[in-house]
C-alpha cells in the first residue's frame, strides 16, 4: 500500500506538530528535490529531551516521519538521536516507499540530529 | 478522429500500462514522448550512418555530416530563421541559455543591468544570477501579476539604458501564460538591449516565427518537441552572434589554431565545440518532420482544446484549485492546480497509482511559487497525442483523491 494508515494518520492528526516557544535546540532544513520544509525544536534538560515539536509546509510522508521521529525521541537520552536510521523509521512508517520519496522520510531525521547535534552534555 | 486519437498510435509508449493501468501521460511539459518515427530514425542512423561529423573523410563521415547538417537546415524552416547560421544546435535550452549568459556576461560592466521575470524557469535565472555576480551588473525582475501575468508597466519601469539583456520566457512552464513577446522585444529594443526568449514550452505548442518574435535569441530544447534527449537550438539573429566572442573553446569551433591562440571559425558551428549530439540532431529532424506534417495550427487547437476541458472539469471540483490565466486562448498546454488539503506530490504519487501521470512540485519555478505563496502544484500538461478521454481519466482521478485522506 503506497500510504499507509500510519502515514494517514499521522497526516490528518499530528501529535508533534507545533512550536515550542522555550526551545533549546532546534534546526530547519529543505528538500532540495521538492523544496518541503522541515523544522523541529527541542526543548532538553538533564541530558534527555523533554519535549519535541515540528512545523513545516511538507508531504504526507515527510509529516507522518517527524510526528513518528519525534514521539520516538521524547523522553529519550538526547544521545540516542544519533543511533536512530532511516530502516526503523521506515518500519513503523510500514508503507512501501519508493527510493524517490525516501528522502521525505529521511529530511525529518536529518533536521533532528542536526538540532541536536553538540547538545548531548547539556543539561 | 481527432488529432489525438490519430498520432496515439505512432506512440509506443502509450501503450504501455502503470500500475495495472493504461497510461494516461500528461506531463509532455516536462518531457514529450516519442512518435516511432523519431526512434527509428535515431536507430537507423546509428545502425547506418554513425561517425564523427565534419571532419570524417570516409563515406560514413560524409553521410553522418549531412544527416546533422540537414537537420540544421529542417530546424531553420520549422521557426522561421533567416539563416542556417542563425541556428546553433545546443544540449538543451539550459546549455544554450548558459552558452548566452556567459557570451555576454563576459561583456557586461558593473552597474549594467539584466531583467528577468518572477515565472522563469530556474534554467532562465541562475545562469543570469551567476553573470550578474561575476561582473557587478545588476538583476531586475519583472513581478507576475493577479496570478498569472507579466507587470508590462513595472517592466517598462525596469528598463534603461543600462539594460543590456531581457530574458523572458515565451510560455510560462507552469501558468501556461503566453507573453507578449513581440511587444517586450520591441521596448528593450528602444533602449538597446537584447532580448533572449525562452521557448521551451512554446516551440513544442505553438506556430512559432522566431524572426517575427524580435527577439535576438530564441531557445528550446528537441526532447519537449517529440524529439530525443540531449539537443537543443539557440537561435541567434547572425548580426548579433557575429559580435559575440564565444562561450566556450575546444574542437569543431576554431578555423586555425597555434600554441598561443586561435581563429574562430565560421557561425554556426562557432559556438558548437566539440562532437555535437549528431543523434539528437537526426532525431529532432524526423521530429520536426512529424509535427510540421501536423500543422502547428492544428497542433496548438488540439491542446487548447484539452486545456479547456481540463479546466472546465477542475472548475466542477470545489477542492481544487487552478494556477494562471483561466481563458485558455491565453495559454498553453499546461495547467497547474492544487488539491486541498493535499501536498501536490502526494497528490502525484496517488493519481499514479490510477495510471496518470502528472508532474508535481515547484516546477524549477521557485519565485514563482514565492508570489504564489505555495510550495508547489500538481500540473498536467498536454502534447499531440493527448485525448480528451486522458483528461476525462485525470478528473475522475483528481475527484476521487478527496477520499484518499
Amino acid at each position: 500500500m503506497l500510504y499507509s494508515n500510519v502515514i494517514r494518520e499521522r497526516f490528518r492528526h499530528p501529535r508533534y506538530r507545533g512550536t515550542l516557544p522555550a526551545a533549546d535546540a532546534s534546526f530547519e532544513d529543505v528538500n532540495p528535490l521538492c523544496g518541503d520544509r522541515i523544522r523541529i525544536e527541542c526543548r532538553i534538560g538533564d541530558g534527555r529531551v523533554l519535549e519535541a515539536r515540528f512545523t513545516g509546509d511538507s508531504c504526507a510522508i515527510a509529516a507522518a516521519s517527524a510526528d513518528l521521529l519525534l514521539e520516538h525521541i521524547v523522553g529519550q537520552p538526547v544521545a540516542t538521536v544519533h543511533g536512530l536510521e532511516l530502516p526503523a523509521l521506515l518500519e513503523r512508517l510500514q508503507a512501501d516507499i519508493r527510493p524517490t520519496r525516501l528522502k521525505c522520510v529521511s529530511l525529518p531525521l536529518g533536521v533532528l540530529q542536526r538540532a541536536l547535534n553538540g547538545k548531548a552534555v547539556a543539561t | 478522429m481527432n488529432l489525438g486519437e490519430l498520432c496515439r498510435a505512432d506512440f509506443p509508449i502509450l501503450r504501455r500500462a502503470v500500475n495495472g493501468e493504461p497510461l494516461v501521460y500528461l506531463d509532455s511539459a516536462a518531457s514529450s514522448q516519442k512518435p516511432v518515427q523519431v526512434i527509428e530514425a535515431v536507430q537507423r542512423y546509428y545502425e547506418r550512418s554513425h561517425s564523427n561529423v565534419h571532419r570524417s573523410i570516409h563515406t560514413l563521415g560524409e553521410e553522418a555530416t549531412e544527416l546533422y547538417e540537414a537537420a540544421r537546415d529542417a530546424v531553420r524552416g520549422f521557426v522561421g530563421a533567416r539563416f542556417r547560421e542563425e541556428v546553433i544546435f545546443t544540449r538543451g535550452t539550459t546549455e544554450a541559455i548558459n552558452l548566452v549568459a556567459q557570451a555576454i556576461g563576459r561583456t557586461l560592466r558593473p552597474g549594467d543591468e539584466i531583467i528577468v521575470t518572477e515565472m522563469e524557469h530556474h534554467s532562465n535565472l541562475i545562469p543570469w544570477q551567476m553573470a550578474c555576480r561575476d561582473r557587478g551588473a545588476v538583476l531586475k525582475a519583472v513581478s507576475v501579476i493577479g496570478g498569472a501575468y507579466l507587470d508590462l508597466d513595472g517592466f517598462a519601469r525596469h528598463l534603461a539604458s543600462r539594460t543590456r539583456v531581457v530574458a523572458v520566457t515565451h510560455v510560462s512552464n507552469v501558468l501556461g501564460t503566453i507573453n507578449p513577446i513581440e511587444e517586450i522585444a520591441r521596448q528593450a529594443h528602444a533602449v538597446g538591449a537584447l532580448v533572449l526568449v525562452d521557448g521551451a514550452q512554446a516551440v513544442p505548442h505553438l506556430p512559432v516565427d522566431v524572426n517575427a518574435t524580435g527577439a535576438d535569441f530564441y531557445v528550446f530544447s528537441g526532447h519537449k518537441m517529440l524529439g530525443p534527449t540531449g539537443i537543443g537550438v539557440l537561435y541567434g539573429r547572425r548580426e548579433v552572434l557575429d559580435t559575440l566572442e564565444p562561450a566556450w573553446g575546444g574542437g569543431e569551433m576554431i578555423k586555425e589554431v597555434w600554441i598561443d591562440r586561435a581563429q574562430w571559425n565560421d557561425l554556426p558551428w562557432r559556438f558548437e565545440p566539440g562532437t555535437p549530439p549528431i543523434a539528437g540532431a537526426v532525431g529532432l529532424h524526423a521530429a520536426v518532420e512529424y509535427l510540421s506534417k501536423l500543422g502547428m495550427d492544428r497542433v496548438s487547437a488540439h491542446e487548447r482544446q484539452l486545456t479547456a476541458q481540463c479546466l472546465d472539469g477542475l472548475a466542477r471540483l470545489p477542492e481544487a484549485t487552478v494556477y494562471g490565466p483561466i481563458n485558455p486562448e491565453l495559454k498553453g498546454a499546461v495547467v497547474a492546480f492544487n488539491v486541498a488539503g493535499l501536498h501536490p506530490h502526494d497528490g502525484a504519487a496517488l493519481l499514479d497509482q490510477r495510471g496518470v501521470a502528472v508532474r508535481a512540485g515547484h516546477h524549477c519555478a521557485q519565485p514563482l511559487m514565492k508570489r504564489l505563496g505555495i510550495v508547489g502544484t500538481l500540473r498536467a500538461s498536454f502534447s499531440v497525442y493527448s485525448t480528451a478521454a486522458d483528461v476525462e481519466r485525470l478528473t475522475q482521478a483528481v475527484a476521487a483523491l478527496r477520499d484518499e485522506f
